[in-house]
């Protein structure tokens, strides 16, 4: 029985790291590569899921309802960027740190009166609300198709960055943007396509994970936190860091949760281990994040050449 | 990395309508609570000392962020241990003021110290999230000790007694309050000017040129980071005796956030500034929340007001550079 749920748990580490990775992809790229604090990261994963689930209990085309996510939140952070952000990018961390944090009241107060303060909910279609045999287990098919469609983002992602005059850029901007502007290249818009690409995959997250969370204001914050410590553990501005990392951290978080309460009971009391196991397992990754840095300040996978 | 604007070391003059500002706010915020007794608004007296708590941490956590550049996003995890540090102590029968202190001191600077050992290896954008992800581990930790009330926070039975100052009397932890941060401000103005103050700012401007100084600039932003933490934490203290209830949100990451806030609002780096900071976003915040019932989004729009537009606070932007 211990066997099953470390399976189904390892399965669930996974589908959680991959959505890790989705928006680790992107606040990376804003973070790391932009240098920009972008704390609303997850207010634009929230309004993913919040326009998923509103175009599917609308409309009944689910997939429809995911895909149209990414163009409507690419268009929330480019207008952002464009109007806002930009104003930012010489100023200090905490100047940005503000201003982003403002925009999340702003979403999650906007989430609040468009679709009242308690959660939303989006259903999902018969056929993937079944279970698929998977090492003798069944699992639910909706979040296999999760880790699919994470791991095709991921797969385009480093096509993008690695294999296109868009990614030589993004990359090229990274080292050095005053020579990449000073090569005749259009940074501002480059900076606005970044940023939109970031919200586009935080949109595709929030609605990707909307059929299995319930959808509700605030719903970004603890996401984003979460995603900071893969970035941090990945080490800033480097999207293969991230995608490991995200990897270790939804693996060590999802079965640190489920079975750390049991190995406690194993040499605890089982009133202590009961007390203890919940709470370790909630800082678990905290701990892990923590111990990366004493012994590797820069992450895991440190950006070369910086 | 980070950039912060940087101000001048030499002693800038301090204009005479600035001191008669901090003094007739003084003399107002010591008649308060006469007048609201006269009044019988015993409300403002509750109102005022939440305000004089925030502007106590706020004060404590600009010695890290505008003395030293050290942006930390998670000084709730201070004041969530200095609340939990009156709870706890209640809760296992010990009322005790000085025991409530020593408690709240003593974890907030081990606190401080481990988590600041770690954070400080680090810059920038990392320093930032590190802190905010001390806190949250905090955060979670008191979530999850049912034990000792889970997320539905802990009742304090018994508030501080220091002898005869018994804070559970509204008046008293008003002026005691009072007292903390007028003893509070003083200190960071001595820190300010002080050689100690002095390296600390130095490292904001350009840390390696400190180093090649030879000055150990990370242990000066360690002891700085450490001394914030335990005044924080004070904080905590108080305002767990002012609500007589500890509750996971004091330490959630919003509270780091506001804190913040108020220490750029009132100005960055500057002594009096946090202080004014504290009262100004909380008295705006009160007031939207009379207005309207969608304030968090209008502290939302002020908050980015703040970040685009306030580059040298309230304070700063007094005519002739006060400090």
């Amino acid at each position: 029985m211990l066997g099953s749920l470390f399976i189904i748990q390892t399965l669930n580490g996974i589908q959680f790291g991959v959505m890790l990775f989705l928006l680790a992809a992107g606040l990376t790229l804003v973070f790391g590569i932009m240098n920009f604090v972008n704390m609303m990261h997850g207010a634009l994963y929230m309004t993913g899921a919040y326009v998923a689930a509103t175009l599917y209990n609308k409309t009944g085309l689910f997939v429809m309802s995911l895909l149209l996510v990414v163009p409507i939140t690419v268009a929330i952070g480019a207008v952002l960027e464009r109007f806002v952000f930009k104003h930012l990018y010489d100023r200090d961390h905490l100047d940005q740190v503000l201003c982003t944090y403002g925009f999340i009241l702003i979403f999650n107060e906007m989430a609040r009166s468009f679709w009242g303060p308690s959660p939303y909910f989006m259903g999902m279609p018969d056929a993937l609300s079944d279970t698929y045999e998977v090492l003798g287990v069944g699992y639910p098919v909706y979040r296999l198709v999760i880790v699919a469609a994470g791991l095709l983002a991921a797969i385009g992602a480093y096509v993008l960055i690695h294999q296109t005059r868009f990614g030589m850029l993004i990359r090229a901007g990274a080292s050095d943007r005053a020579m990449v502007a000073g090569l005749g290249v259009n940074i501002n818009l480059l900076n606005t396509m970044i940023f939109g690409l970031g919200a586009g995959l935080a949109g595709l997250a929030g609605a990707l994970a909307a059929p299995i969370l319930s959808v509700e204001p605030g719903m970004g914050e603890t996401v984003l936190i979460l995603t900071v410590v893969v970035i941090v553990i990945g080490g800033i501005g480097s999207v293969r860091g991230a995608f490991y990392a995200a990897l270790i951290v939804g693996l060590v978080d999802t079965i640190g949760r489920s079975m750390l309460p049991f190995v406690f009971e194993s040499f605890l009391s089982s009133s202590l281990a009961g007390a203890a196991g919940p709470a370790v397992a909630s800082m678990i990754i905290y701990l892990l994040m923590a111990l990366v840095l004493a012994f590797r300040p820069n992450g895991l996978f440190p950006v070369r050449g910086r | 990395m980070t950039t912060m604007s940087a101000p001048s070391l030499n002693r800038p003059a301090l204009p005479a309508f600035a001191v008669w500002l901090v003094v007739l706010a003084a003399a107002a915020l010591v008649l308060l609570p006469i007048a609201a007794r006269y009044a019988e608004t015993p409300y403002y007296v509750v109102l005022v000392t939440r305000l004089l708590i925030f502007a106590v941490a706020a004060t404590a956590l600009n010695l890290v962020l505008g003395f030293g550049g050290m942006v930390s996003f998670g000084h709730s995890l201070f004041m969530g241990i200095g609340a939990y540090s009156v709870a706890l102590c209640s809760y296992f029968g010990i009322g005790n003021g000085w025991a409530h202190l020593a408690f709240a001191i003593v974890v907030s600077a081990f606190a401080a110290m481990a988590t600041g050992a770690v954070a400080l290896r680090t810059r920038g954008v990392a320093f930032i999230m590190i802190t905010l992800a001390f806190a949250q581990m905090f955060y979670f930790l008191v979530i999850s000790l049912k034990e000792f009330g889970g997320d539905d926070g802990l009742p304090i039975s018994m508030g501080s007694r220091f002898g005869f100052v018994d804070l559970k009397n509204p008046t008293t932890l008003y002026y005691t309050t009072f007292g903390v941060l007028a003893l509070l401000i003083y200190g960071s103005y001595r820190l300010y000017h002080a050689r100690f103050g002095l390296v600390l700012r130095g490292c904001m401007i350009n840390e390696d040129r400190m180093r090649a100084l030879g000055f150990p600039t990370t242990t000066y932003k360690l002891v700085a980071y450490v001394l914030s933490g335990c005044v924080a934490g004070i904080s905590g203290l108080l305002l767990a005796n002012l609500t007589m209830f500890a509750s996971p949100s004091y330490a959630s990451w919003t509270v780091s956030g506001d804190l913040m806030i108020m220490v750029v609002l009132g100005g960055t780096g500057t002594v009096m500034g946090p202080a004014f900071g504290a009262f100004a976003f909380l008295l705006i915040e009160d007031l939207l929340k009379r207005f309207t019932d969608h304030w968090i989004g209008g502290v939302g729009v002020m908050i980015v007001l703040i970040g685009l537009l306030a580059r040298r606070g309230l304070w700063g932007s007094l005519p002739g550079r006060p400090r």
